[in-house]
């Protein structure tokens, strides 16, 4: 097949991305850290870092560890606030013509209506609701885990929200399903899951948690068949889109991500490694159309053949 | 990107510290930078190693980096041998500040002595290196400061060669003698806020490289942060990787730098 008839292109909850590759909130800053590397507007999407409405401090180092195959974090959020990040950062992202997911996080449910308003204003393409953040005593994942604070949520932001709105769910619960099924109820345009695992490590010659907040969330390669899995499972489920998040390294990650279901995929830990992870994992992906004669990679999404058992 | 390995050898016996020099044509690293290595199966995070040289011999832009085996990202980086590529990322960051005609102070505390290298190299005598180790044993690289011309003062914890204490001892000694218009340090933490309350109390310039388990490498994760003085008084977390990893001391919270 020729390369030019490939259509990598993809109509997520009424927005046209270029491809299905973004880069998830948190691993690549507002894009400009990368630069030397590849430019925003060559993905799909950028989910920028979390933002709430005022500046956040973050948690007190040491916020990173290393796991076999993952790492942890507990950064806290740490961000300028929403109207430093349209100020500083917006403007670039508007010149180049990247596709901006905003991630919002709020200590209240009125937070998350005032950050809407407040991007409801702006360039950006989609509102995604961080309520999934592990690493903050406030909001975050406290209303991300219980179903009927996820719809009563995002009927809230959506009736004070002019974007798309993806909710952004945590997979630290008993049934994904519910949770998926909730923000559906609720008006979401969108999901996007998972956000991290809660995890733990212990430094056995101090007795102390390497983590000064003791816990944080587990991402990388060994979150990948559970983020998998809650997409496949979340696929079935809801027939929203699906934005497929956990632990892809390679275009064969991300492939077998589509297959259970994402319409889009997003890179996070694997950039740490390897900044063109993003970039490698289109071509990979066009080299797999290419190879086995799909034009359209939206053809690849929910294509997986289940047992029947 | 691939650089290829020239020498990967212990420095000294029975220590687990190691000298890889590689082919670096492109590499041109300012005193106190950081290179972020990829390291191989089992590992997801690159590891950050300090610059210890960058100079050209024979034509070749050679970069230097010493370092000790903490884990298996190092153990990997140690077994690689001459002839293989390493993936670096780098050199990043903001490295140590040089000032034209300045006598300076270098204050290095076990492995945090290797940074200080490149400065040996540009000030030569116009520096004096105060190196602390835990004994004897431990001993290493002192010579090539020497052979850079800058003379090397050697204080042992236990006293098993050279003075017997800190290096902290040195500074005050040597900043009593007057005559020194920077301080660089690097080493462990309660070292560097030692050594930023003595440069403070003689009122000598200071800056101190940082160190914090680092992912991204190039200011997008936020997860190598210290905890700074900001312009405007208030404190907030600066990034290891790219607002640093060298800091003027006084930038420091060193009451948060545990």
């Amino acid at each position: 097949m020729e390369q030019k008839n490939l259509d990598l292109s993809v109509n997520f909850a009424g927005v046209t991305l270029k491809n299905p590759v973004t880069t998830v909130s948190g691993t690549c800053g507002t894009g400009k850290e990368y630069a030397n590397f590849y430019s925003p507007e060559q993905l799909g999407a950028i989910s920028v870092k979390g933002m709430t409405l005022e500046p956040r401090d973050g948690n007190m180092p040491c916020r990173i560890a290393e796991t076999p195959a993952g790492m942890l974090n507990s950064i806290g959020l740490q961000n300028p606030g929403v109207h430093a990040f349209i100020k500083n950062e917006l403007p670039r992202l508007e010149k180049c013509g990247a596709v901006v997911i905003a991630n919002v996080a709020g200590n209240t449910e009125e937070d998350y209506c005032k950050i809407a308003e407040v991007i409801s204003e702006t360039s950006v393409a989609f509102l995604e609701m961080n309520i999934s953040c592990p690493n903050v005593n406030h909001g975050g994942a406290a209303f991300g885990t219980d179903a009927a604070t996820i719809e009563r949520l995002t009927k809230n932001v959506k009736a004070h929200c002019s974007k798309p709105v993806i909710v952004k769910l945590s997979p630290n619960v008993t049934s994904i399903t519910d949770m998926a099924k909730a923000a559906e109820s609720g008006g979401a345009d969108a999901i996007s899951l998972i956000n991290t695992l809660l995890g733990m490590r212990i430094d056995i010659k101090t007795k102390r948690p390497v983590l000064h907040r003791n816990v944080g969330g587990f991402s990388g390669p060994a979150v990948f068949p559970v983020a998998l899995r809650m997409v496949w499972q979340v696929r079935n489920a809801v027939s929203l889109p699906i934005l497929g998040i956990g632990g892809i390294s390679n275009a064969d990650d991300a492939i077998e991500m589509m297959m259970a279901g994402a319409d889009i995929i997003g890179v996070g830990t694997a950039m740490f490694a390897n900044p063109m992870a993003p970039i490698e994992i289109i071509d990979g992906i066009k080299q797999y159309m290419i190879k086995n004669g799909i034009e359209r990679v939206t053809d690849i999404t929910n294509s997986v053949i289940p047992w029947e058992n | 990107m691939k650089y290829k390995i020239l020498s990967n050898t212990p420095l000294r016996e029975g220590l687990e510290l190691f000298d890889m020099r590689v082919c670096a044509p492109d590499f041109n690293a300012l005193p106190g930078q950081i290179a972020h290595f990829l390291c191989g199966e089992g590992t997801t995070l690159r590891r950050p190693l300090s610059v210890c040289d960058c100079y050209s011999q024979s034509g070749m832009q050679i970069a230097r980096f010493c370092y000790e085996v903490r884990g298996k990202g190092t153990k990997w980086i140690s077994e690689r041998i001459a002839g293989e590529e390493v993936d670096i990322l780098g050199p990043l960051g903001h490295g140590f500040e040089t000032v034209d005609g300045a006598k300076a102070v270098l204050v290095g505390g076990g492995i945090g002595i290797y940074p200080l290298m490149s400065l040996s190299r540009i000030y030569g005598k116009n520096a004096v290196a105060l190196l602390g180790f835990r004994d004897a044993a431990h001993i290493n690289l002192t010579e090539d400061f020497e052979a850079y011309g800058t003379e090397a003062r050697v204080i042992t914890d236990d006293g098993s060669s050279g003075r017997q204490g800190f290096v902290t001892v040195l500074l005050d000694e040597a900043l009593k003698s007057g005559g020194y218009d920077i301080i660089y340090v690097c080493g462990p933490k309660p070292m560097m806020a030692a050594v930023s309350k003595i440069a403070e109390k003689y009122g000598v310039r200071c800056q101190v490289s940082m160190e914090e388990h680092m992912a991204c490498g190039v200011g997008a994760c936020l997860g190598c942060v210290c905890q700074t003085m900001l312009a405007d008084g208030n404190h907030g977390y600066k990034r290891v990787c790219v607002d640093g990893p060298v800091f003027e001391s006084s930038e420091i919270i060193w009451e948060a730098a545990k």
